[in-house]
């Protein structure tokens, strides 16, 4: 499963004073015009300088207070920018080491002189020939050159039965990825493993580079009207007060216009997106565009790969059943000695059976004969005195026991056919000319995966199963596993046409998948994740690269999807709800020289008009601050229906939003006023 | 505040609530071009009329010609109505003999009918020939009321729609709204008005024998028919100056009663019509429960308001007891003067039966604040929809997000596109209130209208604007508004209002009518149940207290503590 990599302190310096320092640069004014918000608040605090050196030159007493607010102005334009760049240094910080790890695929290269080296597979080239045994990884796309062996390729094509893989003919291409299971191949490698994505991912997290999402894009706008709604608020505030003979000065307007317009969730919207982006990398899955970490987000579909997913990859014993005259144990105790040299995970899975559930004892006898299983003969066995056990593929051990169909026992035919039918594969076990009886093989289902999908359903996401089986398996194994729907008999057409039929209906779907034939499927879903070990065409088609290629990790993507969009909508929220505190620490503040009645509007029961200000513009401020690691981690998400999530964020951030600002600055209004600032 | 006027305003709403479902059902049947009772009798009219006009019923347009056929036909109605008003003089049915209207004051006019607004800078007994009263202003009641509505159920069907590139016909929307709803119902209205004492004849004054022996003349005219349009088209605008405060267009308790439920129930019901045709009913009552929570608040504020009186007059001996009764008919009372004052200005009717700028600071506040939230409870007919359709894409968009997936409203998603237009829309309203108030605050030409020292002065320009730009209606009273200055700017936020907003309504309306529909999911955010209608009232009020918070400090709220802490100006 995933290896979580280390997240990076929130404090870690190494990340936050390269941080301070890009967040100076990032005051260009050029960089900013991209975030309308911050950018008013720039230009405002250069306004205000500049009225502060105007009161300086004239040495009023008003240049203390137009200073301090002047000063946390530019706080607020720096914080906004240091969030960003501390966002993008952990980003960094991920890619690097993830650069540096590589991929864990190590690849058997044969050097000219004949003998092997171990290397990364990442740094094969076109060309290089690989020496893959049993049990061992194909390390990249190729030729079978030399040999022949079984291969699962499951991973990709979602047929758990091995398939033979050989030299010359129709059946040399291997996928990178993909399991030998018996036998040793030379394959030559076609296709140069990439490695860009790491640099791609760069990219997208990189400030100058970074192309907003949809939503971001959507958000933006909303945000950028607040901005000019309250600038013309701020504008008329000065002509509505100078009916009253009110004349207000430039610097209280700009401090309530920065207090007004959306600081908190403008300021932080970036690093939200790149949080995101970020966090994706800590589950080790790579995104090559933003906008597929927040379609993720609104995934209603996800097309579930049977094999590898749903099930575990391989298909496993899980009954005996003997022929006529032979008992239950008899046929356990002899398919366990004939698997004992089948080191192929179906063989190890009949002599866990066997030694398990059938507590049939691990036998210590000398045998005569070992045969192991291989590709042409389907067949593995001992020779033990004057027993010849032997089990493998059903037409095999006929041959062996020298039958055919029609002279097999009707019993033993049935259980073949009840097998076959019910989406399993049969195996015969024989002793010489004698059939014992049929091992039952199946798909079983990855423990804990019902508990996931129903935890999917209720965040309204539905699950549909992928699998080349026919319809009757397929529809056991859905029920068995809990998904919503199948799509038994799948070849990769029918993928792409139940793709494009769900997003007709508007639905967004997921799928992962790592088979060139996967591509078109990838390429058309939403979210298509392809898995590091899968084919050059599969990770091109997709927009995400799983490097641990596990295929359960469709679930933690969506639900990182699901939390970015959570943690902007929360913000916001958070932001525009702390505007009415300001408002009542502001409004009285401006008019009680002309108005004192209004007095009655402070209820905070601030100090003075000029600390009250003071104290908004300074909470505005650091509010900033002190929401960045909420923007980074991102808030709380567990999965639950749409209705209790916003509930809860409702009361959090919209009720907390509301109420916070009030205790905020009223403390800060304390600390300026004991600290004589204004 | 009394039991007794609690009951008649429990009753009163509970009577719109009982209309609502079967009114909203035949509004939908109509639009949706579906047989109804009265097809019999105005199906030939209707079909007449298409094929006088050259339109082909079955002929439906995109969101653009929809808004450009709309913003044609207004234009054509303001230029007829503006003629009018200029020749009145040399046109039939002018007993009093007026003369023409001032350039000026007629541009006013003609804008404030067009745009279903009713502000009124003139006197109608004083001033209009009954040709103008009926050809002129009747006509526009009826068609500015028909264009609203024509918008809204162009939005709806968006919102009902998947995938599809046109919203309806203007023009069959607009003729089917003036003759199956507005047509036969202000007919029924009209009658029930006569029966209740309103006049209704193309005589021009009675005269009559005053107690002191004095002679009197008071006007008249056809005021039944004009008084049943102008409630049921939400328009507001009053065959006389003081409105339905006149006994003549308001005479008894029981045609008060009348005049509220004709305002209500139209708008109310074209929220369960929306409801019905985008097939969600519990969609159209959680936008009604939302509606009537925000309406009863201010009802029971202004009533409050009055209720306690004017501290200043109580000190000194005034029976507290009585409330403020400044501006008051004495055959309404508190209850029914806070309730029509609440509900005229939640809806952009604009009609009065009291005088807003004699209640106290906060009991005008109310009103002022129900025009600034925007025209939507329900506002005005058609419009108040749309208006409240906007606030609910804003909400969903918002809180939507809070639920981890692209905000969807629905089953459309609301992007950036729709975004776009929302703000635009939503900008219009402050733009057109606080930017012309602020300007006429300094601007001593205007300041020179004001009718009253300190804050109030300024409540009464910030008002006229709040009703101009909610395309309201009603006055404060106070500000002479019949002057160049208000005449323009007050024309100007009336068309930005009106038009500024709608194009851009309708260009949502076509992004989402393109949109696929998403069926609603576990994962989807529910927007038919009570959080939904909490999130809403949190959006509507934050929004519009947040833009017009300082302005309203300045003006009724500090009025408001002026009177308790005994100060005048």
């Amino acid at each position: 499963m995933s290896k979580d990599r280390k997240a990076p302190g929130l404090l870690d310096p190494q990340i936050l004073l390269p941080a301070a320092r890009d967040a100076f640069r990032k005051l260009d004014p050029r960089q900013l015009l991209r975030n309308p918000v911050i950018f008013v608040t720039e230009v405002v605090a250069a306004v205000v300088t500049l009225l502060f050196l105007r009161d300086l030159a004239t040495s009023t007493a008003d240049a203390i207070f137009s200073g301090q607010i002047a000063a946390w102005l530019w706080f607020t334009v720096l914080f906004a920018t240091f969030a960003e760049a501390v966002a993008e240094g952990r980003g960094r910080a991920q890619a690097d080491s993830l650069k540096k790890t590589k991929s864990e695929l190590l690849a058997r290269r044969l050097t000219a002189g004949g003998a092997t080296e171990t290397v990364p597979a990442t740094t094969l080239k076109v060309g290089d020939v690989v020496l893959v045994s049993a049990g061992e990884l194909i390390p990249g796309d190729g030729e079978v050159i030399d040999g022949v062996a079984s291969v699962n390729e499951s991973a990709i094509t979602g047929e758990s039965a091995p398939v033979i893989r050989e030299s010359g003919g129709d059946r040399s291409a291997v996928t990178g990825g993909t399991q030998v299971l018996s036998d040793e191949i030379k394959v030559k490698i076609t296709v140069a493993p990439g490695s860009s994505f790491v640099d791609r991912m760069i990219a997208l997290i990189e400030g100058a580079q970074r192309q907003k999402t949809p939503n971001e894009i959507a958000l933006s706008i909303l945000l950028s009207g607040l901005t000019l709604i309250f600038l013309f608020v701020c504008v008329a505030i000065w002509g509505l007060a100078g009916y009253s003979g009110t004349v207000l000065s430039v610097t209280v307007l700009a401090a309530l216009l920065v207090t007004l317009i959306p600081t908190t969730i403008g300021g932080l919207l970036s690093a939200i997106g790149i949080a995101g982006m970020d966090r994706l990398v800590r589950f080790n899955v790579i995104a090559t565009s933003g906008r597929a970490v927040e379609a993720a987000g609104d995934v209603d579909t996800l097309l579930l790969d049977k094999t590898g997913t749903v099930t575990f990859g391989n298909r496993m014993a899980s009954d005996f059943l003997p022929a006529p005259g032979v008992t239950q144990s008899e046929l356990a105790e002899a398919a366990l000695l004939a698997s004992l040299s089948d080191e192929t995970p179906e063989g190890r899975s009949i002599v866990a059976l066997a030694t398990g559930e059938f507590a049939i004892p691990m036998p210590k006898a000398e045998f005569d004969a070992v045969i192991g299983f291989a590709a042409e003969t389907r067949l593995s066995g001992v020779d033990q005195g004057k027993r010849r056990l032997r089990k493998g593929a059903v037409d095999a051990i006929l041959r062996f026991a020298g039958r055919t169909e029609d002279t097999a026992p009707s019993e033993f035919r049935r259980d073949v056919d009840a097998i076959a039918r019910s989406g399993g594969t049969p195996l015969a076990v024989a002793d010489g000319t004698t059939l014992l009886g049929v091992i039952h093989l199946k798909d079983i289902v990855k423990p804990g995966i019902k508990e996931r999908f129903a935890a999917l359903r209720a965040m309204g996401i539905r699950t549909v199963m992928v699998t080349g089986d026919n319809p009757v398996t397929a529809a056991a194994i859905a029920s068995e596993a809990g998904v919503d729907d199948y799509l038994a008999e799948a070849t990769p057409e029918d993928k792409l046409a139940f793709i494009r039929r769900e997003q007709q209906g508007g639905r967004l779907i997921a799928m992962c998948g790592d088979g060139t034939n996967d591509a078109p499927a990838l390429a058309q879903a939403d979210v298509g994740v392809a898995m590091q070990t899968g084919t050059q065409a599969a990770r091109e088609a997709a927009n995400m690269v799983d490097l641990d290629s596990s295929p359960t990790k469709l679930i933690e993507i969506v639900e990182i999807g699901k939390q970015l969009l959570m943690t902007r909508g929360s913000l916001t929220t958070f932001s525009i709800a702390n505007d009415v505190a300001k408002y009542f620490a502001i409004i009285p503040a401006l008019f009680v020289a002309t108005y004192p009645t209004l007095d009655a509007l402070n209820i905070m029961g601030l100090a003075s008009p000029q600390s009250a200000i003071l104290s908004a513009v300074i909470f505005n401020a650091l509010i900033i601050v002190a929401l960045i690691p909420l923007a980074l981690r991102g808030v709380a998400y567990r999965p639950s229906g749409a209705a209790s999530l916003l509930r809860r964020n409702l009361l959090v951030y919209g009720l907390g939003g509301l109420v916070l600002p009030f205790a905020g600055i009223k403390l800060i209004d304390v600390a300026v006023s004991a600290l004589q600032l204004v | 505040m009394t039991l007794i006027g609690w009951l008649q305003i429990s009753l009163l709403f509970l009577a719109v609530l009982v209309v609502i479902k079967p009114l909203g059902l035949y509004m939908a049947r109509v639009f949706s071009g579906e047989r109804t009772l009265l097809s019999p009798v105005l199906g030939g009219l209707e079909t007449g009329l298409y094929r006088l006009g050259g339109i082909r019923p079955d002929k439906e347009q995109s969101w653009l010609s929809y808004a450009v056929a709309m913003l044609v036909f207004s234009l054509a109605g303001f230029v007829a109505l503006y003629a009018i008003l200029r020749l009145q003089a040399h046109l039939p049915l002018n007993p009093q003999g007026f003369a023409g209207m001032a350039p000026d004051l007629a541009f006013n006019t003609a804008v404030s009918f067009v745009t279903n607004t009713n502000w009124q800078n003139y006197a109608g007994e004083s001033t209009l020939s009954h040709f103008s009263q009926m050809a002129g202003l009747t006509v526009q009641n009826f068609l500015s009321a028909a264009t609203g509505m024509a918008l809204a159920i162009a939005f709806t069907r968006a919102l009902a729609r998947s995938r599809v590139a046109t919203l309806g016909n203007f023009w069959v929307d607009m003729t089917r709204a003036t003759l199956y709803v507005l047509l036969p119902i202000s007919f029924v209205v009209a009658l029930a008005f006569v029966a209740m004492g309103l006049p209704q004849t193309l005589d021009a004054s009675v005269t009559a024998t005053t107690l002191e022996g004095g002679q009197q003349v008071i006007a008249l005219g056809p005021v039944a028919s004009q008084e049943a349009i102008k409630q049921l088209g939400t328009n507001g605008g009053g065959f006389f100056n003081v409105n339905a405060a006149h006994p003549f267009e308001n005479p008894t308790a029981l045609s008060n009663y009348l005049n509220i439920f004709a305002m209500l129930s139209i708008s109310a019901a074209m929220v369960y019509t929306f409801g019905q045709m985008v097939g969600n009913r519990r969609q159209g009552w959680a936008l009604i429960t939302a509606i009537t929570i925000l309406l009863v608040a201010g009802v029971a504020a202004t009533y409050w308001a009055e209720g306690q009186g004017n501290t200043i007059l109580t000190a000194l001996g005034l029976d507290p007891a009585q409330g403020n009764t400044e501006g008051k008919e004495v055959r309404f009372g508190q209850a029914m003067t806070a309730l029509y004052a609440a509900v005229t200005t939640g809806l952009s009717d604009g009609g009065v039966n009291g005088m807003h700028g004699s209640f106290t600071g906060l009991g005008g506040l109310v009103p002022m604040f129900l025009m600034q939230l925007g025209e939507v409870l329900p506002g005005g007919v058609g419009s108040g929809l749309y208006g409240m359709l906007v606030f609910a894409l804003l909400s969903v968009f918002v809180a939507g997000l809070m639920v981890g997936r692209t905000p969807e409203f629905l089953g459309k998603k609301i992007e950036g596109r729709e975004m776009k237009f929302a703000i635009l829309a939503i900008l219009i309203l402050p733009l057109a209130i606080l930017g012309f108030t602020a300007v006429s605050a300094m601007l001593p030409i205007a300041v020179a209208s004001v009718g009253t020292a300190g804050p109030h002065g300024l409540s009464e320009i910030l008002y006229a604007y709040t009703s101009a730009a909610g395309n309201n209606g009603s006055a404060f009273g106070g500000l002479t508004g019949n002057t160049p200055w208000y005449n323009t700017t007050l024309g100007i936020a009336m068309l930005l209002g009106r038009f500024a907003y709608v194009v851009p309504v309708m260009a949502i309306a076509g992004s989402l009518a393109a949109k696929v529909k998403v069926p609603a999911s576990a994962g989807t955010f529910p927007t038919d149940g009570p959080l939904f209608v909490g999130l809403l009232l949190g959006i509507i009020l934050i929004l519009g207290g947040l833009q017009f918070f300082p302005a309203l400090a300045l003006g009724p709220i500090v009025e408001h503590l002026a009177m308790l802490a005994g100060q005048t100006f």
